[in-house]
């Protein structure tokens, strides 16, 4: 009964969040560059709901398209993220011979300073994506990628973890003697009863994609100053705390409810899948 | 015997003190000044340290033959006047110039200021191994004459048409021979008795000096004003940061002057509303600007020794770079980005006001149907409807690159929503400022090799003759892959009759006429549209109501007069 209240409040956090960002510019359709240099820095009104900045910029606009780069870069980096260390975990988790070179890889990766990799990454590779791709897409690529690329190691430790005991059960000896092939005996015998904390580390992964993404912003690395991301509202918005704290403190809160809401989503997962 | 001292300096200065209707009635009768300088200072020795905080502080002690005041002119501080080629203190082939000290100067122990003290300043800066922050003001000077104890007379390597470079200013002021004698070269950084209390001929001395934390200082009991300073003693307090500073004199009135408020306008406005204080700006030459890159950025990856660049086909239009500059509301960026610390300019050379060109000053106007026209007349036009104007198939789509900051962000925003109007697409970069401001020749994204078309950065003129300031757009100075990214003509602007006038200033001596030469090629860069000036931003500090006499000054020390600050008449 808790978990079931817990999943509903999870779906609920989330579908607010998704249904905003989504719907919200359909029915704002005020655009989230337009500056009107005569109502700087003005309060919540009828023609700005929560205000406007320091350009004159309506708020809810940028929250919302801000809403939707931060969580397009939430899910791919968080799928490219759990996918890698999906892999990673699982061949290291069923394979004696692969066990060692690969827990090694994880931590030559765990021991990098992620942000210097990240800047090496955007210099590197900047350039030749936004010429094959377009300046914006060119730019989501990159920090998906390697937001992904570099936050997968947790995920492949806590699988392969996981993976082994699995390995250990008497299904697993009784599906090998029958011969079942390793593909099919991942599919239908280990996702099952990882699925848990596959779940878990997604939400955590997507969280924290949204929070690399503002850091990458703030550097300079990740978007143009143009494109509002949630991450960059909030760092403008913090020199602003004390006199106009919405403009932080709006898209705070937006990332913290689509955390709130992923997470509680995947904790549900788990204790239904250990209620299983 | 100190306090027959002061007692004599006393009744000397009473009867002088009742004609004046503004000034203190003695010295030392106003009690402690409290000085809140966020950045604390870490030695009072300026020669070892390039900080502003540490020549701030030390120039309540020490203080150089001259020193410029808040319109930028030269003012004879501890020289008698000005030495100029007219009353013979600089010499007709420019190569020496003869500094003569006033009668009956003491340091603050009592000893005679004499010009064995000059030269002493200069073995001391220029001896090997001594860590001299300030070499570079020396570098041209030969040798020092001693003609008499009065005279000192400096010898150049090769003719200065501006001989002003040492002994002006608070970065070279002169230190005592006796006391730092035995500091010369290697030792200078050891000597940390001397460093941390160095005697002088300043309103005040060091009584305490925990660096990087507090300093104290009380009455130069030997200063040659004899009612001056009104304050018997000074605590100058480091640490914090810029809003604490601010909110300790604007808010809560605990200090009585607080240094470098780089704060946000809209911060610094609320704090100034609670009316304890006054905010006071300075202007200098420190000019947020535009550069226009008149060249095509060479392709990511090519060869190191590729070709020479080619020009770029919209930014070598001078009605492009024209149309870029007219579309622009610099009243509207300085009042958003800058408040009262900053104010529109159209030069790049703002100050001092004698160098400072009027024939721009139309730039501050914003005129966006007139940047539509300029570009139509030119043949840029948007046939194809994309918004986007273009000629013989050449979009006017341009890179627009700065270091990462919140209000540079905004000026990006606000330029790029400008040129949209006007049918100029622009993407925008930030980099950071590390990365931005590197001389790294390796790293594409610095300031030099400028991959992109335009790039927003502020520079300054150090001093107040722009000389060597404007010898940046000389053809000489455009960073190369050959030259190592060396050099501030970023633009890659090149023009031989810019660069046959600064040969003719490098020779001309008459401070007119320099300034006019000055004036002229500081409308050649402006009317080029070499460089789009933007904002001139100045300096911002505060001090209490009840704090009187504050100039505020950005050519020198803040704190150059503070010998006639005093406390207000209640």
């Amino acid at each position: 009964m808790r978990s079931a209240r817990k999943l509903r409040l999870g779906v609920l956090l989330l579908a607010v969040a998704v249904a905003l960002v989504i719907l919200g510019p359909l029915l704002w359709t005020l655009p989230h560059d337009a500056m009107d240099l005569g109502a700087r820095n003005a309060p919540a009104s009828l023609a700005h709901p929560l205000g406007t900045d320091q350009l004159g910029r309506d708020l809810a606009a940028r929250l919302f398209a801000g809403g939707r780069v931060s969580l397009a870069v939430a899910l791919v980096a968080a799928l490219v993220g759990t996918g890698l260390g999906l892999a990673i975990g699982l061949a290291a988790g069923m394979s004696r011979r692969l066990d060692g070179p690969l827990m090694r890889l994880t931590d030559i990766f765990l021991s990098l300073p992620l942000l210097p990799l990240l800047l090496i990454a955007a210099t590197l590779f900047r350039a030749p994506l936004a010429s094959a791709l377009g300046a914006e897409v060119g730019v989501f690529t990159l920090i998906t990628l390697s937001i992904g690329a570099t936050s997968w190691m947790s995920t492949a430790r806590i699988l392969r973890a996981d993976v082994r005991s699995v390995m250990q059960r008497d299904f697993i000896a009784a599906a090998q003697l029958v011969g079942i092939r390793p593909a099919r005996m991942v599919v239908f015998h280990i996702l099952p009863n990882i699925a848990s904390t596959l779940s878990v580390s997604a939400a955590l992964a997507a969280a924290s994609a949204i929070l690399m993404e503002s850091a990458l912003s703030f550097l300079g690395l990740g978007f143009p100053p143009d494109l509002p991301s949630w991450g960059r509202l909030i760092f403008e918005g913090t020199p602003h705390l004390g006199t106009y704290p919405g403009r932080s403190l709006w898209p705070g809160a937006m990332i913290a409810i689509t955390a709130t809401g992923v997470t509680s989503l995947g904790d549900t997962l788990r204790a239904k899948a250990i209620g299983n | 015997m100190l306090a027959r001292l002061i007692a004599a300096a006393m009744s000397l200065c009473l009867p002088a003190t009742t004609f004046a209707t503004n000034a203190p009635t003695a010295r030392a009768t106003d009690g402690m000044l409290r000085l809140y300088y966020w950045q604390a200072p870490t030695t009072l020795n300026p020669y070892l340290s390039g900080g502003i905080k540490d020549i701030e502080a030390a120039s309540l002690i020490l203080e150089p033959l001259a020193r410029l005041d808040p319109e930028g002119a030269m003012i004879p501080w501890l020289a008698r006047e000005i030495p100029t080629l007219e009353n013979g203190g600089v010499a007709a082939d420019m190569r020496s110039i003869t500094w003569r000290l006033k009668e009956g100067l003491t340091w603050s122990d009592g000893s005679p200021v004499t010009s064995g003290d000059v030269k002493f300043t200069l073995t001391y800066c220029m001896t090997a191994g001594s860590g001299c922050a300030q070499q570079a003001k020396f570098r041209d000077v030969m040798a020092v004459d001693t003609a008499d104890a009065l005279t000192a007379v400096l010898h150049f390597a090769t003719p200065k048409p501006y001989p002003y470079g040492p002994f002006v200013g608070p970065q070279t002021p002169l230190i005592q021979a006796a006391q730092f004698s035995e500091c010369l070269g290697p030792s200078a950084a050891s000597c940390t008795a001397a460093n941390f209390a160095p005697i002088g001929t300043g309103p005040f001395r060091a009584v305490e000096f925990r660096p990087g934390d507090t300093a104290r200082f009380d009455v130069n009991p030997a200063y040659r004003t004899p009612d001056a300073p009104a304050f018997g003693s000074v605590l100058l307090k480091g640490g914090g940061s810029a809003e604490t500073a601010g909110r300790a004199v604007l808010e809560t009135g605990e200090f009585d002057y607080a240094w470098n408020l780089q704060l946000s306008p809209t911060v610094l406005d609320a704090m100034a509303a609670k009316g304890k204080g006054q905010v006071v700006t300075g202007f200098s030459t420190l000019v947020e600007r535009l550069a226009l890159n008149l060249r095509e950025p060479a392709p990511r990856g090519s060869s190191t020794s590729g070709p020479a660049p080619i020009p770029h086909p919209a930014m070598a239009d001078i009605e492009v770079r024209r149309a870029l500059s007219m579309s622009l509301d610099r009243a509207a960026m300085t009042q958003i980005g800058y408040g009262r610390a900053g104010r529109v300019t159209c030069n790049i050379v703002p100050g001092p006001p004698a160098y400072a060109s009027r024939a721009n000053d139309g730039c501050a106007a914003q005129d966006i149907e007139g940047a539509q026209e300029v570009l139509t007349n030119a043949g840029w036009t948007d046939d194809n409807g994309d918004g986007v104007r273009a000629r013989a198939g050449r979009e006017l789509r341009f890179i627009f690159q700065t270091s990462t900051n919140a209000v540079r962000q905004d000026f990006q925003m606000l330029a790029k929503e400008w040129w949209r109007q006007i049918g100029i697409k622009t993407e925008l970069r930030n980099i950071d400022a590390s990365v931005f401001f590197s001389t790294d020749p390796g790293n594409p994204d610095t300031l030099q090799r400028f991959d992109a078309h335009i790039q927003m950065y502020a520079s300054a003129s150090d001093g107040t003759d722009p000389e060597a300031y404007l010898s940046g757009w000389a053809c000489g100075n455009i960073p190369t892959v050959r030259n190592g990214w060396q050099g501030r003509n970023v633009g890659g602007w090149c023009d031989p009759a810019y660069d046959a006038l600064l040969e003719e200033l490098s020779a001309t001596a008459a401070p007119e006429d320099r300034a006019a030469l000055a004036r002229t090629l500081n409308d050649m860069l402006v009317q080029n549209y070499v460089v789009v000036p933007l904002v001139d931003r100045g300096r911002v500090s505060a001090h209490a109501n009840t704090l009187e006499g504050v100039r505020m000054n950005a050519w020198d020390s803040e704190l150059w007069n503070i010998a006639d600050w005093r406390r207000a008449q209640s």
